[in-house]
């Protein structure tokens, strides 16, 4: 294997960070013309109502005002929000505007005005008359609850996915391998516990917003906040009942997605307005809106049972998942299931293991894709009981896990049995250097298993935990990745790319796959993406795929490049192609006879050579086998306050096999930004509601979010690792940094108190009230 | 009602509801680089110099503003190139969405701060979310940057 690299591994700085530092217009909201209406979404203030009128009588006489839709006005197509591929493993139960609405700022109709203010007036004039419903609020209670959130007769599943309506369940499945029950009777130690993770809000700083305007072919144009615009050109096809053909979809930067941007939120409603009217408009939504009329996490109850033998041998493995989707169920069969997939596979030395459960409906704020997608709830329950396991046994949890864990080489039925919505692919696991990470983990934070806690002042207990976990790369079988090379005068290279950067620099690290396949520098690449009407077929950013799955798009298309470039050459130098050499600056006959300079030959093909003048350019696609998954080892330590139950974090260590992490800088900002996500849904984020269902934090005053004051330190670090089915040994790194610190976090309160607390988050009241619980027995 | 500004050394007459918040009067007037991500003061993003001294210009009223001197990154826009080589440098530059916010209240604290040790760097900035970066490579980009500062 090559790993001498010019411009892979290299720390390249961000492309567009100088530009978005210094404030340039970037943004959809900077971009939008500033004629443009704006619309204004009126949203249900009951969890569940019918709606009986609506009077915009009222606010048509607010001058500015040109337009007001309600359901009435809109073509009645049930369709998903979901940014999935096709078909997707998501309900389709939602309507544009319907006559029912399901939560708390779900959509009830939208006025449009020539400018902000009146916009605003126009909506508070819209007189909604409802019939109060019952809501159904507690996800335990959601299932044959009398109240049917669904009852609507044209909604319907792609396939099936476990999809009853009736009985408030949007999806559901299971699965088994070998017998669990009866290893689990057999086994000498036996864990059993439930654990509960909470909704977290995505809080990507740039609201959802959405510019949309016809062009001088009446095209519909919508430039959007999104990662995924080849998904939002076709739901929103299917939601306007329009031909694809007549929708263009242009990703400028966004300001953060972690998932929150994986759906269509605002495009459906622009757009309504825009071919109404025919003018521009746009969407931007209020940081209040998007707390409540957006996504959230998926709310999790993960009953867990653990089966070993006596020297710490994990012999089988329960997991029963029962999952809130909230009140449409964009993503719900998906996530739920990478809470085992992602999961089960870390414990691969096991007889017998067992994953199931529902996904229901509530009357609450929908959840949604959100990074770490199910694989961070289920990590917190796994790896929760692993540790619950070791206290049993007696064993140093770290032991434990060395025993137990997947190694190189090594597989894990799960992987075959277990996709996102259907049957995995079997997958031998090439790189995974987790034996590494614990070790070097183990190092970095001075792990003693006979020290894990200790008092540095009275009250104040210092203590460490840990977890391992993993993540996948992209989705095998399913999703797909496309790259267009084209060579310019002067010798330099256009790249187009479907492939969506969400800010994390894939514009960048793609160019610096490309310009390593073909030897030249990374400036000589020239990035646009993103334009469904200019760029090729992608997926979009989620799944932790761009690295791996747009990469090799990228590499194959750059082997064609090279290929092509070969070619020209061959045919002025009258030699088989194959006598011809490509360095990155030249282009040679083997014998060293004729030379071109890439220069030249670009001037050449475009300029000089008559009849034989063409443009050259090659493209490649990529669709993944498999989807390697990279590892981390997290080790947290904190401090804790047994007065308040306050927990401090001062330190947190992640050791991460990525394979080659094809930019170091980018790599280790993602692996921190994971992480900070992670410590704050473990500590304090949460979605709270009110007793009739609204939502309590629906504003960063009462949604707090990690600041900069919160964490002493982090520490990441890289495993070497070479994963050989990735772009330059690459892997994924978007979402392994989030996985670990719910459990380690929780980990090490029990190593300082001997409080196990099962449910999340980890806030001073819980903590308190455990440690008291933990002391009086 | 009307309110005079001066944006970046350029002084103009903005015609104004009374309620309106100085970002918003400030994004449609053209100046997007102003960045707006709550509407609670909470965030940081909409952070502009007034006078020199950082505001959260979501929670300030135009009104209020009227004869006052605005400074929007692109009023600075040679320190911020300067401070970008730093933050590019270290990938701290994610979404971007959080940086001109921030790049202001960093040339702010330049100004207010000697030596500032990484806890008063911390405090000063606290005010300034960023959900992409895990706050760790801004720090570092921000040590390094102060530094070259000093010379
Ligand atoms: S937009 Fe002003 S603080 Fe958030
Ligand atoms: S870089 Fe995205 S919020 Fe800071």
């Amino acid at each position: 294997m090559d790993k001498h690299f010019n411009e892979v591994g290299k720390a390249r700085p961000k492309i567009d960070g100088k530009g978005l530092v210094t404030g340039r217009p970037a943004y959809t909201d900077d971009l939008a013309c500033g004629d443009a209406l704006v619309v204004k979404i009126i949203r249900s203030p009951h969890a569940h109502a019918r709606i009986v009128s609506v009077d915009m009588s009222d606010a048509q006489k607010v001058s500015g005002f040109v337009l007001a839709l309600s359901s009435k006005d809109v073509k009645r197509i049930p369709f998903t929000r979901a940014g999935q591929g096709h078909p997707e493993p998501s309900p389709h139960d939602k309507f544009i505007l319907d006559e029912y609405v399901r939560y708390v700022g779900d959509e009830v109709a939208i006025v449009a005005a020539i400018d902000e203010e009146s916009a605003a007036e126009a909506a508070r004039l819209v007189k909604v008359e409802y019939e109060v419903l019952d809501a159904v609020l507690d996800f335990e209670e959601a299932m044959d609850n009398p109240t049917v959130i669904h009852p609507e007769p044209e909604i319907h599943d792609m396939f099936p996915i476990g999809f009853e309506p009736k009985r408030n369940i949007a999806a559901a499945y299971a699965m088994e391998i070998g017998d669990v029950e009866k290893v689990l009777e057999a086994s000498e130690v036996r864990i059993k516990a439930s654990y509960h993770t909470q909704a977290q809000a995505h809080v990507a700083l740039e609201p959802h917003t959405a510019y949309t305007y016809l062009d001088l072919h009446g095209r519909l144009n919508v430039i959007t906040s999104t990662q995924n615009p080849f998904h939002t050109r076709r739901l929103l096809g299917q939601a306007l009942d329009m031909p694809l053909r007549n929708i263009r979809i242009q990703k400028p930067r966004i300001g953060g997605g972690f998932g929150a941007k994986q759906h269509l939120h605002v495009e459906p409603y622009a757009a309504l307005v825009t071919l109404k009217t025919g003018k521009p408009a746009k969407v931007v939504l209020s940081r209040k809106e998007v707390f409540e009329a957006t996504f959230s996490r998926h709310q999790m109850r993960i009953d867990v049972g653990i089966g070993a033998t006596r020297d710490g041998h994990i012999r089988a493995i329960d997991m029963h998942v029962l999952s809130n989707t909230g009140a449409y169920g964009e993503h719900a069969l998906t996530v739920f299931m990478v809470g085992g997939s992602k999961t089960l596979p870390l414990y691969n030395k096991v007889e017998a293991v067992r994953f199931g459960g529902q996904i229901v409906y509530t009357n609450k704020v929908p959840a949604g894709a959100y990074r770490g997608y199910g694989a961070i709830q289920g990590n917190f329950a796994l790896e929760s009981a692993i540790d619950e396991l070791a206290a049993k046994l007696g064993m140093d949890p770290v032991e434990l896990r060395k025993k137990n864990m997947i190694a190189e080489g090594q597989t894990s039925e799960v992987f075959k049995i277990m996709g996102e919505g259907g049957e995995g692919v079997e997958m031998i696991v090439e790189s995974c250097k987790l034996d590494y990470c614990v070790k070097r983990g183990c190092r970095l934070i001075d792990w003693l298993p006979s020290r894990l806690a200790y008092e540095v002042a009275p009250g104040r207990i210092r203590a460490k935990g840990m977890a391992i976990a993993m993540q996948g790369s992209g989705i095998p079988l399913i999703d797909m990745g496309s790259a267009n090379l084209e060579l310019q005068d002067d010798g330099f290279f256009k790249l187009h790319m479907g492939a969506t950067d969400l800010g994390t620099g894939s514009d960048t690290i793609l160019a610096q796959i490309a310009a390593e396949e073909l030897g030249v520098d990374s400036d000589d690449i020239i990035v646009y993406a993103s334009d469904t009407d200019h760029t090729p077929y992608d997926v979009g950013a989620y799944a932790s795929s761009t690295t791996y799955v747009s990469g090799n798009a990228v590499i194959r298309a750059a082997q064609n490049m090279k290929k092509e470039l070969c070619a020209a050459a061959a045919a002025k130098f009258s030699v088989d192609t194959d006598q011809v050499e490509f360095d990155g600056k030249e282009l040679r006959t083997k014998d060293g006879s004729r030379t071109i300079t890439l220069k030249e030959l670009s001037f050449d093909v475009l300029y000089h050579d008559g009849l034989n003048m063409k443009t050259i350019n090659a493209s490649g696609s990529f669709s993944g086998e498999k989807s390697p998954p990279p590892y981390m080892a997290g080790f947290v330590e904190v401090e804790i306050d047994v007065e308040t139950g306050k927990v401090d974090v001062l330190d947190y260590v992640a050791v991460v096999d990525c394979g080659t992490p094809i930019n170091p800088q980018l790599a280790r900002i993602q692996v921190e930004g994971g992480l900070l996500q992670g410590i704050g849904m473990a500590l304090y984020e949460d979605v709270q509601y009110t007793e009739n269902g609204h939502l309590r934090t629906n504003n960063l005053m009462h949604y707090k979010i990690p600041s900069r004051e919160d964490v002493k330190k982090l520490t990441v670090e890289f495993a070497e690792s070479y994963e050989p089915s990735g772009p330059f040994g690459a892997k994924s790194v978007g979402e392994i940094g989030i996985d670990t610190p719910l459990a380690a976090i929780a980990n090490a309160i029990y190593n300082a108190t001997g409080a196990r607390i099962r449910e999340l988050p980890l806030t001073p009241p819980k903590v308190l009230a455990a440690i008291r619980e933990a002391a009086q027995s | 009602m009307t309110i005079t500004l001066t944006v970046n050394g350029q002084e103009k007459v903005h015609m104004i509801t009374p309620g309106a918040m100085l970002v918003d009067v400030l994004r449609s007037a053209g100046y997007t680089e102003v960045k707006k991500g709550c509407d609670t003061g909470s965030c940081g993003v909409c952070t502009v110099l007034l006078d020199g001294l950082p505001i959260l210009s979501c929670s300030y009223l135009a009104a209020k503003a009227d004869g006052h001197e605005i400074t929007t990154i692109r009023g600075l826009e040679k320190e911020a190139a300067e401070f970008s080589e730093f933050l590019v440098g270290e990938g701290a530059d994610q979404c971007g969405f959080c940086s001109p916010g921030l790049a202001l209240t960093v040339m702010a604290m330049k100004k207010e701060l000697k030596a500032p040790s990484d806890e008063e760097i911390k405090h000063y900035l606290a005010g300034n979310l960023c959900r992409c970066s895990g706050y760790e490579g801004q720090l570092r980009a921000i040590k390094k940057y102060l530094e070259a500062c000093r010379g």
